[in-house]
């Protein structure tokens, strides 16, 4: 995300054009240099990865429940997409819901963070990440209790009469409230961090040209702050969609999300490993491929 | 990597250069090759999964070493609300007893929430012979079954618990999946019925049915194992739970709940964390266990909760010791168990988690503590009381069943 990283050869020392090669041993110790990282992602992510894959094609043992003997069971993939392809779409359409509402929610924020807040700037940092001190799932929990159907929330509405099933726990509007509470500080802080550093003598240039707020909004401020929106989005979307905590804990018994599928085959099922790691397989493909899509799509050269 | 200007490298000995030029040219492309190949040998290798063991089981069990000379502890893994508690200072009365009396140490962690949840997450390590840092867990029949089928579990030493070996009530001292009970002893047993809060509801519930009512929509929750709620549901529909039922029942059980949840009566479906929606409010009514439901009566201070047995019956199961067969402890737990199969101690057990306890000569010791709860049926139910409420245990069932119903279960109640 880093601007600096992306300026143009050209412009930095004397040299001009000319191209300078690193000789040989230099490029050795580039690689000694490359090594703890390469040898963290593989042990941490490339190896459990393998291993999840070969799980993923495994069979069940006849009889013992909890037992597999490695196979290639292509059939898995197809029983986690033919069972579970409404799951996947929820999860989608949920984490969906919760990236356009903290997008909403956080794109004003942190404008008035970066313009605004003046003095008021470090405390309403604080308050962004203060939320962090604590765990995720204790302040789930404590949504939980605020929405309960004998807590106050739900009696203040129920008197106004705005809640048709008379709770807001255990329905899908709590669960996309949860997710959207909960990666909101996700979204915020890499629109700030984009917004803040946006020379604003170019925004003043737009009223300069005669346009107005929203143009200058439109075609000078968003623009600019885009590589925030792309990677706020990215990091609030990823995560919820694989999220299982807010519905566990805030969800409805029917209309489950995929994580919670995973979780269940993981945890609940005698032999549900094998079906457990295609699901994650699969969604781990899916929100590779729609983000691939989507940076595409929107992408700006200064994401990455 | 910028090269220092002026700076010219010392030019390699020909011995080394014929050397490097020998060497495969490292590229990165061939470098990321090389960890690719070698990350996925390594995975090949380390996840092929552990084998059950073999039909009959084996000869011999390579039990750990026991160390309970040397380090005076035990971890106990248990459910919730399950074991005498003091509110006000969060220890355990027996527990306390039991450490002062012997100087050993116990963890106590109320750790279950339900059998599968429990048993999927420390099953895959004892099948690996890894330690899962308890020496003691609690687990339903069924599930009491396959750890000792699959040898999980540390047979233990009878002559080491002689309260045991004269204090186990007689019809548990032979049961299916333990005979002789070599490895695994009771700890309490209990029903599940119909719990719920007489005020809030307005009535009594008596039946099944009696919670699928308008002003009870969506304030109800079931347990998640199967073997109470869908047996509950097949007993309201004249099935006999103890012998002869199968996939055909258990789907007419199946589609009647999720019929209950598609129509929103049923809020949810829990493990042991059901007690939360019903503190809560949440819920108001549910399948419960029969304890429970006192001891929510006791720290809510609200006497209104009330336990009940349906009037199609209800179902008795019992929760059983045993240890993990990686744990370096077991003669330490011989000795709780032991410790927990003397009467007054068992009646101090039995007051405060009000399951039925499986201590003889607990009831007399009780007297002397509650004489009403002396003649509880909760704690101390007769045989009559038993056939009389058409209270049974559900059959068990056959490995290949247990995993078809729990697929069933999972994709069609928990999961959807």
């Amino acid at each position: 995300m880093s601007a600096a990283a992306h300026i143009p050869s050209s412009t930095k020392g004397e040299g001009g054009a000319q191209e300078v090669r690193a000789p040989a041993g230099s490029r050795w110790m580039a690689y000694l240099l490359l090594l703890p990282g390469l040898l963290w992602l593989g042990v941490f992510f490339v190896l459990p990865l393998v291993q999840l894959g070969a799980v993923s094609l495994q069979s069940r043992w006849p009889d013992f429940p909890g037992y597999y003997y490695p196979d290639l069971n292509w059939h898995n993939y197809v029983q986690a997409l033919t069972d579970y392809g409404p799951h996947f779409a929820r999860s989608f359409v949920y984490a969906g819901l919760a990236t356009l509402f903290a997008f909403v929610l956080a794109y004003p924020l942190a404008y008035a963070m970066a313009f605004k807040a003046g003095r008021w700037r470090g405390i309403m940092m604080i308050c962004i990440i203060a939320p962090f001190f604590t765990s995720f799932i204790l302040r789930t929990f404590a949504w939980a209790q605020i929405l309960s159907d004998e807590g106050w929330v739900a009696d203040v509405l129920n008197a106004l009469h705005l809640l048709p099933g008379g709770q807001i726990i255990n329905t899908p509007i709590a669960v996309v409230a949860g997710l959207t509470y909960n990666f909101l500080p996700f979204m915020v802080l890499p629109i700030y961090a984009s917004l803040e550093r946006a020379d604003p003598r170019v925004i003043e240039a737009g009223g300069d040209l005669y346009a107005n707020g929203l143009t200058t909004f439109r075609t000078v401020t968003l623009p600019m702050s885009m590589p925030g929106v792309l990677a706020g989005t990215l990091l609030t979307f990823i995560p919820a969609a694989g999220d299982f905590v807010n519905m566990e804990l805030l969800g409805p018994q029917r209309g489950k999300m995929v994580g919670n599928v995973i979780n269940d085959q993981f945890l609940a099922i005698p032999g549900g490993y094998p079906i457990a790691a295609a699901l994650s397989f699969t969604l781990m493909a899916a929100i590779l491929v729609m983000v691939f899509l989507y940076v595409r799509r929107f992408g700006t050269e200064e994401l990455v | 990597m910028t090269p220092f200007p002026g700076r010219t490298r010392r030019p390699l000995s020909p011995e080394a250069a014929a050397i490097v030029a020998a060497m495969p040219r490292l590229t990165r492309r061939t470098l990321l090759g090389t960890t690719a190949a070698a990350a996925t040998g390594l995975a090949l290798a380390a996840c092929a999964p552990p084998e059950p063991p073999a039909p009959g089981g084996k000869a011999t069990i390579d039990l750990p070493e026991d160390l309970s000379d040397q380090e005076k502890i035990i971890n106990w893994s248990n459910w919730t609300a399950y074991l005498d508690v003091n509110e006000k200072t969060k220890k355990y009365p027996t527990l306390e007893g039991f450490m002062k009396e012997t100087g050993i140490k116990v963890t106590y962690s109320e750790d279950i929430d339900d059998n599968d949840t429990y048993f999927a997450k420390v099953g895959p390590q004892l099948r690996a012979g890894q330690s899962i840092d308890r020496d003691l867990f609690t687990l339903t029949d069924w599930m009491a079954a396959r750890v000792i089928r699959e040898q999980l579990c540390q047979p233990l030493e009878l002559a080491q618990m002689p309260n045991v070996v004269s204090n186990l009530l007689q019809p548990l001292k032979d049961v299916p999946f333990d005979p002789g009970r070599n490895y695994s002893v009771t700890w309490q047993s209990g029903f599940a019925g119909i719990g719920y809060n007489k005020n809030k509801v307005g009535r009594e519930l008596k039946t099944l049915d009696d919670l699928w009512a308008d002003d009870l929509k969506g304030r109800i929750v079931v347990l998640s194992e199967y073997r109470d709620t869908a047996a509950l549901v097949m007993q309201a529909q004249g099935v006999d739970i103890t012998s002869g039922w199968g996939k055909t029942e258990f789907e007419n059980a199946l589609a009647y709940i999720e019929e209950k949840i598609d129509e929103g009566y049923i809020r949810k479906v829990k493990g042991n964390s059901y007690m939360e929606d019903l503190t809560s409010g949440n819920a108001l009514a549910g399948i419960t266990w029969s304890g429970d439901i006192f001891i929510l009566a006791y720290d809510t201070g609200d006497p209104s909760w009330t336990f009940a047995i349906p009037e199609s019956g209800a179902t008795l199961w019992s929760d059983n010791l045993m240890v993990p067969i990686t744990s370096t402890h077991r003669r330490n737990a011989q000795q709780l168990i032991d410790y927990y199969y003397e009467p007054s101690v068992a009646a101090e057990v039995a007051a405060y988690v009000n399951y039925v306890c499986p201590v003889e000569g607990a009831q007399a010791e009780m007297e002397k503590i509650d004489p009403e709860l002396a003649q509880s049926p909760w704690i101390f139910p007769t045989a009559d009381f038993i056939s009389e409420n058409n209270i049974q245990a559900i059959r068990s069932l056959e490995p290949d069943e247990d995993s078809e119903f729990a697929d069933m279960w999972s994709s069609r109640v928990m999961g959807n």
